[in-house]
């Protein structure tokens, strides 16, 4: 029996976590960034990290894949605790997850193709042509081909943002890790990047944890899908919403609310309720 | 409050040490384990090798003319005049020309590196690199390293032949003295003990410049003004690092291989 076939017929596979944070506690000399949280995320899930900025979310994600260290508590990632690990043992874990961070870090020196190109170029296991060839086609799922030979310096804010998360696609990761994606865009913008994301969570049910302080976003998420027909992200039927999409609210480094949209709209928490407000 | 303070700032300094240590360490074992980027080696040789050249023969020059135009002015008085040539050739070969070369490329490659890297660190983009799987150590400080380390021998061996030219010039078009004495006067004098000193002493500038340049820029923090931060700290201490490395360098040299 062939390995891939292993994988898939593994019921381990689609029952564990594939984050799991276990009491964590965080602080950057100074009182704790993040303080006692926990929470999972399960296979072909979306959690949706709400909060206002400067609470923690972009270091939640951090610690996720072992960017940095927790103070105390267990990070798990695919079943592996990260934050004990050394660094050596966790490239091989982080090419396994694509991240898209705030302002997209692309590699100013290298073009669209080597920035989107990067992890497999340096995999060393696949030829330029067949680089190539999956550069365009990520490049593709976010609409920029034509930027193939572009330097990000040229691009503008919406289109770096496209290029990262093209970036983080293109090895088809386990898990993706959205670090405010459409921080800073204008709403056009800003919708066109979450059609991406709703694309990649309907198309490839990819698990992901997104971080946002914008409402508007989160809701989108929850109550579109997308169409392949149209190629397009339709709304879902009034009343429905996407049930593996889920929220979470940090404030002040304690994480406040783990729920539905549904639970979300109807907490008693009057953090939650004037953050919705 | 000011035992607090100082208590504070022994304790920073022994962590940066024991950071820096680890760092170079690792930076320069990475070697020996694949993968090796042997394309950014290449490339980071021929930006601090190729394109501090001009630098180098320019400052390795007219510094063997100054030696020149003093050391004549001093000998003339004891009619000495002839070794101007021994002692043009012994202080470059010896001290000034891996010193300066250290110090010319420093200024130009330490704050080059911190800056490019703290940019970097600064704008997430080393963080990507760690999330895409690749260790930023081993693809960009361990080159870097090597790279210095390699040019700076080479740019020595530049250093002292333009320093010795530099003199010769002085000696033959100022001074007006005999060029043939000046080069027979200047090989004569130079022995391996020599030759060895000042040969060894640009693979550990090297290795300082290098690896001050990029724990400066890793170590990045503060936005844009931390990067201007960093590069000041990278050129300051490996500056420093360099005449002090000089000093140890010598001391355990000539114990070695006494004059």
């Amino acid at each position: 029996m062939s390995l891939s076939l292993l994988t898939e017929l593994d019921p381990l596979k689609d029952t564990l976590p594939v984050v799991e944070m276990r009491h964590v506690t965080i602080s950057f000399d100074g009182p704790p960034v993040l303080a006692d949280i926990s929470f999972r995320v399960a296979p072909h899930e979306t959690r949706i990290l709400l909060g206002p900025a400067g609470v923690g979310k972009s270091v939640l994600l951090k610690l996720i894949n072992g960017l940095v260290k927790p103070d105390q508590g267990e990070v798990l990632l695919f079943g592996d605790e990260v934050s004990l690990m050394p660094e050596q043992e966790l490239f091989p874990l982080r090419a396994r997850t694509g991240m898209v961070f705030q302002e997209g870090a692309l590699f100013d020196s290298l073009t669209v193709r080597d920035n989107v190109g990067y992890q497999l170029i340096e995999e060393n296991k696949l030829s330029d042509e067949e680089i190539d060839a999956k550069v365009r086609e990520s490049l593709k799922f976010v609409g920029l081909e034509e930027t193939f030979l572009l330097f990000p310096a040229s691009l503008s804010g919406g289109m770096r943002r496209r290029v990262a998360i093209a970036r983080a696609l293109i090895n088809q990761p386990d898990l993706l890790l959205y670090d405010s994606p459409t921080g800073g865009l204008d709403p056009i913008t800003s919708t066109n990047i979450i059609s991406l994301i709703v694309k990649q969570r309907d198309v490839h049910q990819t698990p992901s944890l997104l971080v946002t302080h914008r409402l508007q976003d989160a809701f989108t998420m929850c109550t579109h899908r997308f169409d392949a027909g149209t190629d397009e992200m339709v709304p879902l039927p009034k009343g429905e919403t996407d049930a593996k999409t889920t929220f979470m609210m940090l404030d002040e480094g304690k994480l406040i609310f783990d729920g539905t949209l549904h639970e979300l709209l109807h907490t008693d928490n009057a953090f939650v309720k004037e953050f919705l407000e | 409050m000011a035992i607090q303070a100082l208590d504070r700032t022994a304790k920073q300094i022994v962590l940066t040490v024991q950071d820096y240590s680890i760092f170079a360490w690792r930076s320069l074992m990475n070697l020996f384990r694949p993968p090796v980027y042997w394309s950014d080696f290449l490339m980071q040789s021929d930006i601090i090798g190729v394109g501090s050249i001009s630098i180098v023969l320019l400052s390795g020059f007219f510094t063997g003319g100054v030696l020149a135009l003093q050391s004549a002015a001093t000998l003339s008085a004891f009619g000495a005049t002839s070794v101007t040539g021994r002692f043009v050739s012994l202080t470059m070969i010896r001290e000034l020309g891996a010193v300066l070369t250290g110090i010319m490329v420093a200024g130009r490659n330490a704050s080059s590196m911190a800056s490019e890297l703290g940019s970097m660190v600064v704008t997430e983009q080393i963080d990507a690199m760690r999330a895409l799987g690749v260790d930023p150590l081993r693809k960009l400080v361990t080159p870097r390293i090597y790279a210095s380390i390699a040019m700076l021998f080479f740019l020595t061996i530049v250093a002292d032949a333009f320093g010795i030219l530099g003199g010769a010039a002085v000696t033959v078009f100022l001074n007006h003295q005999n060029g043939t004495q000046y080069f027979s006067m200047a090989w004569e004098s130079l022995h391996f003990r020599d030759i060895s000193q000042g040969l060894t002493k640009p693979l550990f500038f090297g290795y300082i410049i290098a690896s001050i340049g990029c724990f400066h820029g890793m170590k990045t923090t503060g936005g844009t003004e931390g990067v201007g931060r960093s590069t000041i700290q990278a050129v300051v201490t490996s500056s420093v690092l360099i005449i002090v490395a000089d000093f140890l360098i010598t001391h355990v040299m000539l114990s070695l291989w006494p004059s």
